[in-house]
């Protein structure tokens, strides 16, 4: 399975400082993201699956250093971004892009699709004016946009046009790896279901590795190969699509499918569900993350934090009693 | 048709708003009816007129730009329509009430929530202040807030999505409504804080017989909630039946692509990854014309739904559809 991994995490923190009571102990701090490793083979999707505050985003962020990582590396084709200055930097991002989830605050409302489009071509001092027209032109038509649309702004667009745009912005460059964040959650299911059609049509045209962030279970086991489980901070559940939907082993995986709410009025529901809230990050529970919600709870989850544990071949999870 | 007897019928309906751009035609002669003690489920996309639907009903649309332009609604044998707005005061609130979809913006930052759910009870119930508030912890107690008492005293901003919007819905059913609007009840919420509300909501209705209007775009939720469903698009009702066999034979193409376009937990994911997108776009409301509103993204569309649109009609028992070929 390991053969050619694109991007690997290694052990990624995110701290956030915050200060709190009489003396504003400054020691304190919000683990958005924990001690996460996860890598991402060439060609396939990753789905990076949990709830809001689970630290998503927050990952995904990092990855491309527009939220600084507290420790921990991330290689991207062997070279660790973590400790790359500016310059590096720079370069790395041509491979590496990002689609953001609201379409209405992505775009620069001041700018021309054709700018939009193409600025990255400008950053990079990549070709000729006139190539740079017809390259924006070429990526236009992939993504379903008309060329005459190049000289209108983003206000002029629906959402679904202007999720296209931003997704042209980000393929603009020809990058490996594409960062997916909520790409389809602001969007009408008629038109959401066209930028997934359209996202996996652009991967296998153009060999894209993504890493698709979402808090939809259904839309992650249609789109994603492999699937990854976040909560607190923490990955909790890993597996291929296929596996992890057919026999999901996390308590909290399983609850997370079972809340999602089937279109089909006959299904018979079944009536155990998530009690409470998902507690503050800024005072996480001791042991596993997951046991004031679990049911399956025992003294030793509220002691022993549990590690992510392979349970078969490409399966990992990290609960002291999976379920199967 | 069934003879249940009808909380809300809502004949031919019609809001429109005037904007510098034009006349924007949000509702255009929408009929629907509620059964007293089901739950509606109106779904749709957004612009579909599925918001403006439940603010005409509550008689909140904002006057000028908006306005009523036809048509009437029925409750308890009253055109709320018609009313005045002394009048509509006293069923707003009382016997029918409304829930929104952000519960941080709908509930006041600077008052403690215990006395948000009393003051309906105070103004509607003649309750005094002693016994709204002690009627408004057992509300927010039966709403499933643990340690009702004291979170009573809280303000909205120290508790979490989910109890914001349980507050809301102990707030709407204090004075025990008829009909409850729900608009979008859960969208801003987590799938686990979803699925203990859409719990909690079935679970009320059973015990207080209130009949819910929800609104929402998700088919998933309409399914767990709902007995009847009415499908919006472009401000009117293309079909109108029972969940089953709206999900089980939708008839008008429009549904039918929605519930094709929805990845499905329980169905097989097909080998390409690809799901059946409707294509296009929805049409702009200030440029509707005479035809079938959906024609330009319908499979089945022909000369005829260019200059003609096409009517709810009765296909099967309960099961209406505005659509020429459906069958």
């Amino acid at each position: 399975m390991q053969n050619n991994p694109i991007l690997e995490i290694q052990n990624l923190k995110k701290y956030y400082p915050f200060k709190r009571g009489v003396f504003r102990k400054s020691n304190l701090h919000v683990k958005a993201v924990d001690d996460v490793s996860l890598s991402l083979e060439q060609g396939e999707t990753l789905g990076l699956v949990g709830e809001s505050g689970c630290g998503k985003t927050t990952l995904g962020r990092c990855v491309v250093r527009l939220d600084e990582p507290t420790s921990g590396r991330i290689l991207f084709e062997g070279v660790d971004l973590a400790t790359q200055n500016r310059k590096e930097l720079k370069l790395s991002r041509r491979n590496i892009q990002v689609v953001f989830q609201d379409p209405f605050s992505s775009l620069n409302p001041r700018k021309t699709i054709e700018k939009i489009i193409g600025e990255g071509f400008i950053i990079h001092r990549l070709h000729t004016p006139q190539e740079r027209r017809e390259k924006i032109r070429e990526i236009m038509d992939a993504v379903g946009l008309r060329p005459e649309q190049a000289n209108r702004y983003p206000h002029e667009f629906s959402g679904g046009q202007r999720q296209r745009i931003a997704v042209a912005r980000a393929l603009a460059l020809h990058p490996k790896l594409v960062i997916a964040d909520e790409p389809v959650s602001a969007l009408d299911v008629s038109i959401q279901a066209q930028i997934l059609n359209l996202l996996v049509d652009l991967q296998q045209e153009f060999n894209l590795t993504y890493l698709f962030i979402s808090h939809d279970l259904s839309v992650v086991r249609h789109i994603c190969n492999r699937v990854a489980v976040m909560y607190l901070g923490h990955i909790v559940e890993s597996a291929s699509s296929h596996i992890l939907f057919q026999r999901a082993a996390h308590p909290y995986t399983q609850a997370l499918m079972q809340a999602v709410p089937i279109p089909d009025p006959f299904r018979k529901k079944e009536s155990v569900q998530l009690e409470g809230d998902v507690p503050s990050p800024m005072n996480p529970p001791s042991g596993c993350p997951f046991n004031p919600r679990c049911r399956y709870s025992q003294e030793i989850c509220r002691e022993k934090f549990p590690y992510l544990e392979e349970l078969e071949t490409g399966h990992s999870v990290a609960c002291h009693f999976p379920q199967s | 048709m069934n003879t249940q007897k009808e909380i809300l019928k809502i004949k031919n309906l019609s809001t429109h708003f005037k904007t510098d751009d034009g006349v924007v035609r949000a509702l255009n002669g929408i009929n629907l009816t509620i059964r007293n003690g089901e739950t509606l489920g109106l779904v749709g996309e957004s612009g579909s007129g599925k918001s403006v639907t439940a603010l005409s009903v509550m008689r909140l649309i904002a006057s000028p730009p908006g306005r009523i332009v036809e048509g009437g609604i029925m409750f308890d044998g009253k055109d709320l329509a018609r009313l005045s707005e002394s009048d509509m005061r006293y069923i707003r609130g009382d016997r029918i009430s409304m829930i929104f979809q952000e519960p941080m913006t709908s509930l006041n930052p600077v008052i403690r929530i215990g006395v948000q759910v009393a003051e309906s009870l105070q103004l509607h119930k003649k309750m005094s202040k002693a016994q709204a508030a002690k009627k408004a912890v057992e509300m927010l107690n039966t709403v499933g807030i643990p340690d009702a008492e004291k979170r009573a005293l809280n303000y909205p901003h120290q508790m979490s999505g989910g109890m914001r919007q349980r507050v809301m819905i102990a707030m709407a059913l204090s004075c025990k409504p008829e009909l409850l609007i729900a608009d979008e009840p859960t969208t801003a919420l987590d799938v686990t804080i979803q699925a203990q509300i859409i719990y909690l909501m079935n679970k009320l209705k059973e015990e207080s017989g209130t009949s819910i209007l929800l609104i929402t775009h998700d088919m998933g939720v309409i399914a767990e909630m709902a007995q009847t469903v009415a499908v919006m698009y472009a401000g009117r009702i293309v079909e109108h039946a029972e969940a089953g066999a709206l999900f089980g034979n939708p008839s008008h193409p429009y549904t039918r692509g929605l519930l094709n376009s929805i990845p499905n937990l329980n169905k097989p994911v097909p080998a390409d990854r690809k799901l059946q997108s409707i294509p296009g776009t929805v049409p702009n409301l200030l440029e509707l014309d005479s035809g079938c509103s959906y024609r330009n993204r319908c499979p089945l569309a022909t000369k005829h739904c260019d200059s003609d649109m096409p009517f709810l009609r009765e296909i099967r028992n309960d099961h209406l559809v505005s659509c020429f070929y459906a069958e």
